[in-house]
Formats: structure tokens, sequence, C-alpha cells
């Protein structure tokens, strides 16, 4: 079964068309690579996936329902965007693992948050940092792992690779290649030629459309 | 208090003044002069109006036209204030329950206290008081709300798509909001006296009350403006902010 579909979907601000009748299936546990020029349109697919947005023609399914019908606040829980070029909240690194889990009114799960630390290569001692200490790849590492404290169904990467140094990005890979064989449904924007490689299903997106 | 009285012929000699100021924008070429005299026109046309009506109410000292007076001058600083907002999904009702309740309750606390008694003389001027302020604070929020969506919208998206709830993911935004708003009333409580001589005192004192009374009236003016500042911020804040977002909790400007 599908975990997300898009059926026609069109998205246009004011008069300009910014997507046009793009068809995407994605099955549960896919990993789905997006790529196409700057401005073809990608990123706007990731956020009307993450329901960002809304298409203003055309249908985006999540595990056959109608997004437009599903609560937004569970539905992004579940269908998680990471950003490129992410900020981070508040004053340290803490904060931000916390934010998830005061989002859902529970204690904070130190442990839990050390663990997903090492798994970037980022020990105990970041949790107290000041987050303008942090380098881009160690604030992009912070900002992804801030989205799989609670490991959500469908995981949304938009060029999460992108200015990070050759160490940053294989830890980044890593990561997300082990979320990926544990189940997670992946759809990821890149123009990262080592990702185009490594995609096992590439679709394309020129001027809103696919062609791919 | 006989000395107040300004004679008509000193009202028009007054009026070089603004001659002053239409020459000066007709030496240096600022196209302000037509604007000038609308102003002055206006503002003549206005305090005759309102003299009049003031000096109706305070002679019929009626507990319901007092009221109803109150409501006029609440409904146009909430007028004002609105548009002030420069989100096109604005509302009025917004504005006009930050001014109701951040007036209401700082006059109620006034009369509660007993600073003040009610008496259209009294109830009135102290009512234009805190709506005045309470619709630049409100004026205020408005256009921080407006800059704070748009300079901290990443950050903002990004919370909506960790799943956060709208109040929790714009709570960054109000906070830096309300600051805006609240700030020079706070900054002018911290330099009245050294800088200025406020309107209440000053007009105390022009009246010929001792100088050391007029101070205990504008100390209560100055917690009066913080009370009214902050209740009008807080309400105008946590209710326009709503009108950035769809029902999909979308940003949607």
């Amino acid at each position: 079964m599908d975990i997300i579909e898009l059926n026609k979907v069109s998205y246009q601000v004011e008069d300009k068309q910014i997507l046009k009748e793009i068809d995407l299936h994605v099955a549960e546990g896919q990993r789905i690579t997006l790529t196409g020029p700057s401005g073809s349109g990608k990123s706007t697919i990731l956020k009307l996936v993450s329901s960002l947005i809304s298409p203003t023609q055309g249908q985006i399914n999540f595990q056959g329902k109608d997004v437009a019908q599903l609560d937004p606040i569970s539905y992004r829980r579940q269908v998680s965007y990471c950003f490129q070029q992410p900020s981070l909240f508040g004053t340290t690194v803490a904060d931000n693992l916390r934010f998830p889990f005061e989002l859902r009114d529970e204690p904070f799960n130190q442990q839990q948050a050390v663990e997903l630390l090492w798994q970037v290569d980022l020990d105990e001692s970041y949790l107290n940092k000041k987050i303008e200490t942090l380098s881009g790849g160690e604030k992009q590492r912070v900002a992804l792992i801030r989205n799989l404290l609670f490991p959500p169904k469908v995981l949304l990467l938009d060029e999460v690779t992108t200015g990070l140094d050759e160490n940053s990005k294989a830890i980044v890979h890593k990561l997300i290649r082990n979320y990926h064989q544990e189940g997670t449904t992946i759809l990821e924007v890149t123009h990262d030629a080592t990702e185009l490689d490594l995609a096992n299903y590439l679709i394309t997106i020129k001027e809103g459309k696919r062609v791919k | 208090m006989k000395d107040l009285n300004i004679s008509n012929l000193s009202l028009v000699l007054a009026f070089a003044m603004v001659m002053i100021s239409i020459g000066i924008s007709t030496h240096e070429k600022l196209g302000l002069a037509k604007d000038t005299l609308i102003s002055v026109a206006r503002a003549i046309i206005q305090l005759i109006i309102v003299g009049y009506i003031l000096r109706f109410i305070l002679h019929l000292d009626n507990l319901w036209l007092t009221l109803a007076a109150t409501l006029v001058i609440i409904f146009n600083a909430s007028w004002n204030a609105n548009k002030r907002d420069p989100n096109p999904k604005r509302k009025l009702s917004n504005s006009l329950l930050a001014l109701l309740v951040g007036t209401y309750v700082t006059l109620g606390l006034l009369l509660a206290t007993g600073v003040i008694k009610w008496v259209p003389a009294q109830i009135i001027p102290i009512t234009g008081m805190i709506a005045g302020n309470g619709m630049v604070a409100c004026g205020l929020c408005y256009r921080a709300l407006n800059n704070s969506f748009h300079d901290l919208r990443q950050p903002l998206l990004e919370r909506l798509a960790l799943g956060s709830d709208l109040k929790t993911a714009c709570l960054p935004i109000l906070r830096r909001s309300i600051k805006t708003a609240m700030q020079p009333t706070i900054d002018s409580a911290k330099t009245v006296g050294l800088v200025s001589l406020p309107g209440m005192m000053s007009g105390l004192i022009f009246a010929g009350v001792n100088p050391v009374n007029a101070i205990k009236y504008q100390i209560v003016i100055t917690f009066m403006l913080l009370s009214a500042t902050g209740i009008s911020s807080v309400i105008s804040c946590y209710l326009a902010y709503k009108n950035y977002f769809n029902e999909r909790i979308q940003l949607d400007y």
C-alpha cells in the first residue's frame, strides 16, 4: 500500500504556477529521491507533503486518507520535514532535543537524546553546548535528530547535506540509511552527485512537472 | 484658575506658530504646507466639537452618558489600532476586545483604589489616556507581529513541521511582539520627570496644584499606563497572531 500519494497535484501562487499535475506514489518503506534544477518545485512538493501548504488542485493521501481531512498536528508528527539549513531553537542543543518531548507533554528522555547524538558522532557534552558555537554540519545533525527522537513514518529531507563537509555528509548519510533500513519511508530532495548515484528511485522535476 | 483663560485674540495670534511650520516646509520644499493646514483645521474643528460635547456631558453628570462616552473613546481607539495592523485579514474585534478589557480593568482598579471617582470630569480624560496608550501598544504589537512573521518565518515553519500546536510554534514571535509594544511605556517610565513633565502632572501644576501633590497623580498614571499597555498588548497579540494562519495551521499571508 502507498503511504503517500499525490494525485494530479498542482500548486499556484497568484499567477505563478509552481507545480502542475504531479502524480507521485510512495510505497511504505521506500526511499525516493527528487532532483531537478533550482526553482523547479522540488521543495514545494515536500512542503505540500508535510502539509505546511495545501495544493491548489489535486489531492494528497496519507495511508489512503485525504491529508486535508487529517489533524495537521498529529499528521506532521508522522510525516516529519527536515529543512535545508535548519534553524535551531533556544540557547543550547538540549533545548532543541527537549522540544519534541515538550510538544507531546512527555518528560525529556536524556538517554535517548544522547544515544542519537552518538549516532551522529556528537558526544554527551554537546547537550549543554550553545547553538551559536556549533558548526554548520553539527547544526544540521542536531536538527536531523530533533526530527528523529520520535521516529516518524515518513521522513522528508530537503537538501540536508548541502554545504556540509564530507565527514558530516557521511555521518548524515549513514543515519538516514539506518532509519530507512529500519522501515522509515524517505522522500528526499538533493543535488548531491553521490546521493544521486546512491538513489534507488530517482524522480526528476522540471518547471513544476514530473519529467522522469 | 482665572489666569488659565486664553482670549480668542491670543488664540488667533498663536496661529503664527503654525505659520512658522508652514514657512519651514515652503522654504525647504518639504511639500508639507497643505498637510499642515489640513491637520490644523481638523484639530481646531475636532477640539471645538469635543469641547462642547465635554461641557454638555460634564454638566449633565449622568452615569450612562459617561459610560457611553468611554465606549465611544474605546471604539475610536480600536478603529485606529486596527488600521495600524498590516495584515489584510485583521479583525476589528481583536482591537476592540483588547482595548475594552485593557481600559475597563485599569479604570476599575483606579476606581476601586479610590484614586479617581466616577465623575465625568475624571473618568473621561482618564479613559482617553488609557485607551490612547492602549491603542499605540496594539498598533506596535500588530507591526511587530507582521515583522516577526517575516523575520522568523523559517523557525516558525520548522516548529510547525515538527508537529507543534499553533501557540507553541508562535511563542517566540508573541513574546517579541508584546515586548516591543510594552517597551516604550517602560522606557518612558524610566525618564518621567527627567526628560519631560508628563501631561497630567503639567496640567495639575498649570492649574495651581502643589507639584508634590501633582506627582502622586503622575505616579498613579505611570502605574495605570503600564497596566493598560500590558493588558492591551497581550490580548491583541494573542488574538491577532491567529489571523496569519488558516484552519490547517498553515501560514497564510
